[in-house]
């Protein structure tokens, strides 16, 4: 019956986390205010997921340790991955070979 | 218990992904297809593990570290395109 809570918390709290980080790709004018929603509020997200899979596969009997792996895994790459985007996307600006970034604003 | 919050959770991680793909069509810039591109690895990855979990396999985990390491190799090839316009120096 706990492990039933933590697990359903722990589905919902990354599902909603998930959502919020797509919500901001979507919805959030310019470049890098788009980044930092999603890198941060995804891997939470996913976090929040892997945890409760853990949680669940363990207390079924056996200890699971797959989704740590995943989730360490996550967790190094994902500021990498973010660096890399944000140098992407300042090269594109500083490029001056693209004028979409002006209008980005009035998305 | 845990079917109910994890038929919720399937539908936000859909909508979630559909949303992110909405900016991949939409996105101004390549930046931004890198972006959303990435954000749907990890919706995968979250979409996987909650299938998993509704199924009651782990056959999903190799999957989903598999979609894991594409996704970062993928962006991190991508983004070094767009900055040196070439991915292997």
């Amino acid at each position: 019956m706990l492990f039933e809570l933590i697990v359903s918390f722990l589905i919902l709290f990354g599902a909603a986390f998930v959502l919020l980080g797509s919500l901001g790709l979507a919805k959030l004018p310019g470049f890098f205010m788009r980044l930092h929603g999603p890198t941060k509020a995804s891997t939470l997200g996913v976090g929040s997921i892997l945890l409760a899979s853990a949680v669940y596969f363990t207390s079924r009997g056996g200890l699971s340790v797959h989704e740590i792996l995943i989730l360490i895994f996550l967790f190094l790459t994902a500021p990498i991955s973010a660096l890399l985007m944000a140098r992407a996307g300042l090269h594109r600006q500083m490029g001056g070979e693209n004028p979409s970034h002006e209008e980005t604003g009035k998305d | 218990m845990i079917h109910v919050s994890l038929g919720i959770a399937l539908v936000l991680i859909v909508i979630a992904m559909g949303l992110a793909s909405y900016r991949l069509f939409k996105g101004p810039d390549q930046a931004d297809r890198i972006l959303a591109l990435d954000t749907m690895s990890i919706n995968a990855i979250a979409l996987l593990v909650a299938l998993g979990i509704w199924f009651e396999t782990s056959i999903n985990f190799e999957a989903a570290l598999l979609i894991a390491v594409l996704g970062f190799i993928t962006t991190v090839a991508l983004s070094k395109y767009l900055i040196r316009g070439d991915i292997v120096e």
